[in-house]
């Protein structure tokens, strides 16, 4: 669960990667042509981004003729809302903390 | 940059029966941090650059890079917090009440690891995120 994690961070932690993600988030499946197309940097490098993505299992892909197609895998994210909500129990659990210190030291 | 961003944000706000100043030190002494916090090297400097220390975990070093932003004693504290290749900024702010202080806590920004020019990234951390939880939230 960890790793799994780890390499959705790790994917989602490149802006490109982010804008490539949130196009095929919004957008739908789409080829590599089109994706490298509308995001500034070379084919290589796009392709170097969804194999990142694909490690991730934050794309899928499938082949047709020549053309590679991706899509988002949105469900993929859940590790990472579930890494903020545990924050959220991590500091109201740190917050209970503070407040026996506070009282603690009184004496 | 001045990219309008919205920023993803976690607060948490108590009121608590004690003086702001006792608070203060609390949040800003070593030692007492170390009780309920983590163990650390912090320092109420601001350009401090120091860690807290979790456990380690599975791909985790336990480790939390920070650096201190903000020291207005006794009102306002803030810290970077890098963990996990992901930047946010925690800031605390103390507000005096009739029975005490209000507390709270606000961890926001969530950028990318490319450094801290976080704001002028085309695509902000902070804004991303706001919009991953819809996307996940329409999931079910």
């Amino acid at each position: 669960m960890q790793a799994v994690t780890d390499n959705v961070f790790r994917a989602l932690a490149d802006p490109t990667r982010r804008a490539i993600f949130e196009r095929l988030t919004r957008d739908g499946e789409q080829t590599v042509h089109a994706l490298t197309d509308r995001s500034g940097v070379s084919q290589p490098a796009v392709s170097k981004h969804l194999t990142v993505l694909k490690r991730a299992k934050l794309v899928r892909h499938r082949r047709e003729g020549r053309e590679t197609h991706y899509t988002a895998q949105p469900k993929a994210l859940e590790p990472l809302v579930d890494w903020m909500t545990q924050y959220g129990v991590f500091w109201r659990d740190r917050f209970d903390r503070l407040e026996n210190l506070l009282q603690r030291m009184d004496k | 940059m001045t990219d309008p961003v919205t920023t993803h944000t976690l607060v948490i706000e108590r009121e608590m029966p004690h003086p702001k100043e006792k608070i203060w030190r609390a949040l800003t002494e070593g030692k007492l941090m170390e009780q309920w916090l983590m163990t650390n090297d912090f320092q109420p400097v601001v350009g401090h650059r120091f860690s807290f220390r979790a456990m380690p975990a599975p791909n985790w070093s336990g480790v939390i890079d920070c650096e201190v932003l903000v020291v207005e004693p006794p009102e306002r504290l803030s810290y970077s917090w890098g963990a996990l290749g992901l930047g946010s900024v925690v800031t605390w702010t103390l507000t005096p009440t009739e029975g005490g202080t209000h507390l709270r806590m606000e961890q926001s920004g969530f950028p990318s690891e490319e450094g801290n020019n976080y704001k002028g990234a085309k695509y902000g951390w902070q804004k991303f995120i706001g919009n991953l939880e819809r996307v996940v939230g329409g999931l079910n």
